[in-house]
């Protein structure tokens, strides 16, 4: 809502600026976006009239004219230079005279236009900062005094003021209901707008049937005929449209449009001719069309109101006009119409059809239900002020019973203190609730309010409870620190919480990252072909169209990007959903928390003492070895190649990558990208990625500790010989098997292929340790349990000791 | 040669031995087994009482005399010694440590950690849910039916009709009072969605909400939490206002803002008493209990936090950008 601060002090003038009204509407829930000058800063323009106006003999374009500015001048006609179509003799125009300073510091000096001297400018309306652009040079109104100043003559020391209204407060729609607001708000008295009843001098009316009367349970109509379009809307009222952001049209539009800024009320008008018998306001026909006045044609749904005749709908009620039934050049006599529509009736509606309009914008909201009379009244006032016409008597259909009900609300003065948590005394909450125009009484300690007619927010104690604390002032309740039982809250140390993960991450060098959810399905069909992710109908952008099934498909253009800024040693994470389209999931979509990372670029970074190598597998492998330890039962994890069969096979390294298992459940996979997939997406290097499902890694290792021996430990190691397929990991699972319990420590220290080995071949070295908690190991029991492992080695992995 | 000849020449020979073995080789020459002191000594035999007597006492204090110059020279030499190895292994110390480099969390992620530390610290659980939400959690249970203005408000991401990208994270607050009792105190922080994209809007961007349900909660107290809050998260004596507002789902409601360095009023999050249609929706009785509720956008506290000064930088995850959260 956007209007001119004159324009709402005609109707309330409180002492004080318009910072201090600005504030004070903010402050009050009517929150001020902006508030501007009406016009530009500019001086020494004023009202003048083209005496003289001839062809430049020179210049087809330009004219020379001879201006009358009156007491402005000194008597002499001006010779002024214009290169405007609609200057023409006896026309009144804006003089910028010569020292005239015009928006942007343009200053207006005599100057010689093709030869021919022009002493000043005649101004359009966006020269003078009034409109981003204009048609030709102001055309004045014949009776506007010459030599006045054009910012006194058009009242532009003026603002506009811009606000922001929640969707409660369509009540402030409107220049009456902002009056109201400040006048609450400053105690002081509003003066509306003089509206008289305009006597019928025709005896034309209209039927009026409201066949669906719960949708509009009140219809005036009244018919006007003889008008004429042709009148000019008088500038104050443009101006006034002006500055709510309304162009003028003619003046039947303008006039509704007027109508619907100072009282906030929706008017519409047909032509009398393109109305077959009378009006009926009814459901629309299933499959009906209509063409509306932007000239598109919708199909009505049936839970659509429409202003119909007896043959066709001719409107979308409280939404949009219809083309045919619509004033034309050609009209001569119209019906006005001031209905009121019930808002469940109206809601989503114009949006169900693409459209919002002002009218639809207050009808969804609420308009006053008693205010059709006062709107149809003013409405005929000025149109015949403008453009004369014989008004006939208002029609009125009314179907009381469906206007809302006007039942009192209850405000419990105990309720009022404990949702508040602060006293208002009786006086002032009664003195609020009236001056908000409810009709209130006090009783039992309880206020019995009515609220009034144009407040479609106020239906239950909380509405009234929010009145009273907006009034008051929310800065006035004291801030109180909350009272709570102190119950200690549960906190599981066997929960895993993220942060673990993050620390650990961030301690290896990763930076956190955060993706869009929604991804380019262009690179994410490149990493998972198979997987069709949920699409967006309405996206921001085809890039961000589908969502993620994996968060690598975030994190890889993640890396490209900074590559491409010269940044080759990445390494980030991201923690967050993704989302796999599962018709046995609820809503059919598996929303899974998941912990990825990605790598690439050199081991560390640049530095003075060596050739740092490029990042691989084991390295990925590492870190997410640190994120398993600090899992619950960290040994349970192991590593499997990628099975033949997998999907990830197109994202991953066949070769270079493995499936995480938690026992038989698959957990994540860390690897290396595809080449293909590499390329593809324009990563430069190897990259080394892993993801991790979150909801098998909630619970964390609770320790149990067991006794440190006090026996010596004994370390024997072995090399065994054993083909190339065959995994280590599988091997010293094995070996964990014979181990037992004296098994301490186990590892892996050297993998060895070439002389002394033959092809397809390889050496695993890999030392024991094993010790007793209850005794020093003999030699004896130390050989027995290694060459129980060897055995087990040739058993199961045809393993042979290396000589 | 007399003793104090002898006693110079050893005192001599001390001063030019300029390594531990000289010195040792003169050790040897002057007080070993076949010393010219030793030697000295083993004459001592030969003489008479009397002369043995005062030539012994000579010679112990020329021997102790030797002595204690060679065990002097020896610690300096050993001083200088390890001078000059300490000398000889210094290394530049201004050169950078080896792989040192740390990474950070996310500065959106540092934001919410401290958030949920001041709310933690008043008992606050941290509730997580569903990004991909039903219109009923994401909007009827929150009091705004299918035709009302506010759903138009917020520029949804619809999958169909009854599926949507959820648009706050009050849904997990209906999610929790779904399964729990009162009292309440939750808050949830998490990744939102609105079909928007300027300099100042972003199509993700992450709240944290928070709810507190319990049979006395009041409006003052609100003030008071977020209040308290807003000065502690910028660790400044902040002006703050409550300025009416509306949301479907709280009543009264309010809008916060901060007071800028420049005198500017900032909004920086919308708060309210829960709507008693929103705790019949989950069957709590809004006369037994009664709620707060708050939410604050995280990147914009986030900006006014560290000077970002494009929300969209966020989401780029540029090293160059990340790396300055340390």
């Amino acid at each position: 809502m956007k209007f001119s601060e004159k324009w709402l002090r005609e109707w309330v003038n409180p002492a004080i600026t318009v910072e201090e009204l600005d504030e004070q509407l903010s402050m009050a829930g009517l929150e001020v976006d902006g508030v501007e000058p009406a016009a530009a800063e500019f001086t020494g323009v004023v009202v003048g009239e083209v005496v003289e106006c001839g062809k430049h003999p020179e210049a087809d374009k330009l004219q020379i004219t001879k201006i009358n500015v009156g007491s402005a001048g000194d008597g002499e006609l001006i010779d002024i230079v214009c290169g405007a179509k609609n200057c023409r003799q006896g026309l009144k125009v804006a003089v910028a005279m010569v020292g005239a300073v015009l928006p942007g510091d343009f200053k207006i000096k005599k100057a010689k236009l093709r030869g021919q001297p022009s002493f000043g400018m005649l101004c359009s309306w966006s020269e003078l900062g009034m409109a981003d652009d204009s048609d030709g040079i102001m055309e004045l109104p014949a009776d506007a005094p010459l030599g006045t100043n054009i910012r006194e003559f058009l009242q532009l020391d003026d603002n506009i003021i811009e606000i922001d209204l929640t969707p409660n407060r369509s009540d402030c729609l409107g220049i009456a209901g902002v009056a109201r607001e400040v006048g609450v708000l400053n105690n002081i008295d509003v003066t509306p707008v003089e509206v008289t009843a305009v006597a019928a001098s025709i005896t034309d009316t209209v039927d009026v049937e409201l066949v669906n009367s719960n949708g509009c349970p009140r219809y005036l109509a009244r018919v006007i005929k003889g008008i004429n379009l042709d009148a000019t809307t008088p500038l104050w009222m443009v101006e006034k449209l002006r500055r709510s952001g309304i162009r003028s049209i003619d003046p039947v539009v303008d006039i509704t449009n007027f109508v619907l800024i100072e009282l906030g009320h929706p008017m519409h008008a047909f032509d009398l001719a393109k109305v077959e018998g009378g009006i009926k306001v009814r459901n629309a026909n299933k499959d009906e069309k209509l063409t509306l006045l932007d000239e598109t044609e919708v199909t009505l749904t049936e839970d659509t109101l429409v202003i119909a005749d007896h043959n066709k709908a001719l409107a979308i009620a409280g939404i949009f006009g219809g083309l045919e039934s619509g004033v034309s050049n050609e009209t001569k006599d119209v019906i006005l119409e001031s209905a009121f529509f019930n808002p469940v009736t109206i809601a989503g509606r114009a949006r169900s059809y693409g459209l919002h309009t002002d009218a639809s914008h207050r009808y969804e909201r609420g308009v006053d239900y008693e205010l059709q009379r006062t709107a149809m009244e003013r409405a005929t006032q000025l149109l015949l002020e403008i453009s004369g016409g014989e008004a006939g008597p208002i029609v009125e259909a009314v179907s009381e019973a469906d206007l809302p009900a006007q039942t009192a609300i209850v405000l419990r003065r105990a309720r009022l203190d404990r949702v508040l948590g602060h006293v208002i005394s009786d006086d002032e909450v009664t003195t609020i609730l009236n001056r908000l125009g409810l009709k209130t009484e006090f009783k039992d300690n309880s206020w019995f309010a009515i609220s009034p007619s144009f407040r479609f927010d106020i239906n239950i104690e909380e509405d009234l409870i929010e009145e009273v604390a907006r009034v008051y002032g929310y800065n006035n309740i004291p801030n109180v620190a909350p009272v709570a039982s102190l119950n200690m809250p549960v906190r599981k140390e066997a929960v895993l919480d993220k942060t673990v993960f993050s620390n650990i991450l961030t301690t290896r060098g990763y930076q956190e990252a955060i993706t869009y959810s929604f991804v380019d399905p262009k690179v994410q069909e490149k990493l998972f072909p198979k997987q069709t992710g949920l699409t967006l109908p309405h996206p921001i952008s085809a890039d961000m169209s589908v969502m993620r099934v994996s968060l690598w498909a975030g994190l890889l253009p993640a890396v490209v990007r900074n590559q491409n800024r010269q940044q080759s040693r990445v390494r980030l994470f991201e923690s967050g959903l993704r989302f796999v389209p599962d018709n046995t999931a609820e809503m059919n979509i598996r929303q899974e928390v998941m912990f990825s990372g990605v790598i690439a670029g050199s081991i560390a970074g640049e530095s003075w003492e060596e050739k740092a190598r490029p990042v691989d597998f084991y390295d990925v492998k590492a870190d997410v070895e640190a994120l398993l330890q600090k899992c619950v039962d960290s040994s349970s994890f192991t590593f499997q190649p990628l099975a033949a069969d997998s999907e990830l096979n197109v994202a991953l390294h066949p070769g270079q990558s493995a499936e995480i298992y938690r026992g038989d459940v698959l957990v994540g996979h860390v690897g290396a990208v595809h080449p293909a997939a590499e390329k593809a997406l324009g990563l430069n290097g190897k990259t080394f990625v892993f993801e991790l499902l979150m909801s098998e890694l909630t619970q964390r290792n609770l320790p149990d500790a067991k006794p440190v021996s006090k026996f010596p430990s004994n370390r024997r190691d072995i090399a065994v010989v054993v083909k190339e397929q065959v995994n280590a990991g599988n091997l010293l699972k094995e070996i964990e098997k014979v181990g037992g319990n004296q098994l301490v420590d186990l590892n892996l220290f050297d993998v060895y292929r070439g002389e002394g080995i033959g092809e397809g071949f390889k050496s695993l070295a890999i030392s024991i340790i094993l010790q007793d908690v209850e005794k020093t190991l003999e030699e004896q029991e130390i050989n027995t349990k290694i060459e129980q492992v060897v055995n087990t080695l040739t058993e199961k992995f045809e393993a042979t000791l290396r000589d | 040669m007399n003793l104090e000849e002898i006693v110079g020449l050893a005192e001599q020979a001390i001063t030019q031995a300029n390594e531990i073995q000289a010195l040792e080789d003169v050790r040897v020459e002057y007080l070993g087994k076949k010393g010219k002191i030793t030697e000295l000594l083993k004459s001592l035999g030969k003489m008479d009482h009397e002369q043995r007597k005062e030539m012994g006492q000579a010679i112990n204090i020329a021997k102790g005399t030797v002595q204690k110059s060679i065990s002097e020279r020896r610690e300096q030499l050993q001083t200088e010694a390890l001078n000059a190895k300490l000398a000889s292994e210094t290394i530049d110390v201004t050169l950078s440590g080896r792989g040192a480099e740390m990474g950070n969390i996310h500065p959106v992620s540092r934001t919410i950690e401290r958030i949920q530390s001041f709310f933690g610290d008043l008992g606050f659980e941290v509730k997580h849910g569903p990004e991909v939400e039903d219109d009923f959690h994401n909007f009827d249970a929150l009091n705004i039916p299918e035709h009302h203005p506010a759903r138009a408000d917020h520029d949804t991401f619809y999958f169909t009709p009854k599926t949507v990208l959820r648009t706050q994270t009050s849904g997990v607050q209906i999610r929790t009072m779904e399964k729990e009792t009162p009292p309440l105190r939750i808050i949830s922080p998490g990744r939102v969605y609105r079909n928007d994209y300027d300099q100042t809007h972003t199509p993700m961007f992450h709240q944290v909400e928070g709810l507190m349900v319990d049979k006395n909660v009041s409006f003052a107290e609100l003030k008071g939490v977020i209040h308290d809050f807003l000065r502690n998260f910028f660790e400044e004596d902040v002006q703050v206002r409550f300025r009416p507002s509306y949301f479907p789902f709280t009543e009264p409601s309010a809008e916060v803002d901060i007071m800028d360095k420049n005198g500017k009023w900032l909004e920086v999050l919308g708060c309210g008493m829960v709507h008693p249609n929103v705790l019949r929706s989950v069957n709590i009785d809004p006369e037994q209990y009664t709620g707060f509720a708050f939410g604050m956008g995280v990147e914009r506290l986030t900006m006014l936090r560290y000077g970002v000064n494009d929300l969209r930088s966020f989401f780029e995850n540029d090293l160059r950008f990340l790396k300055q959260f340390k």
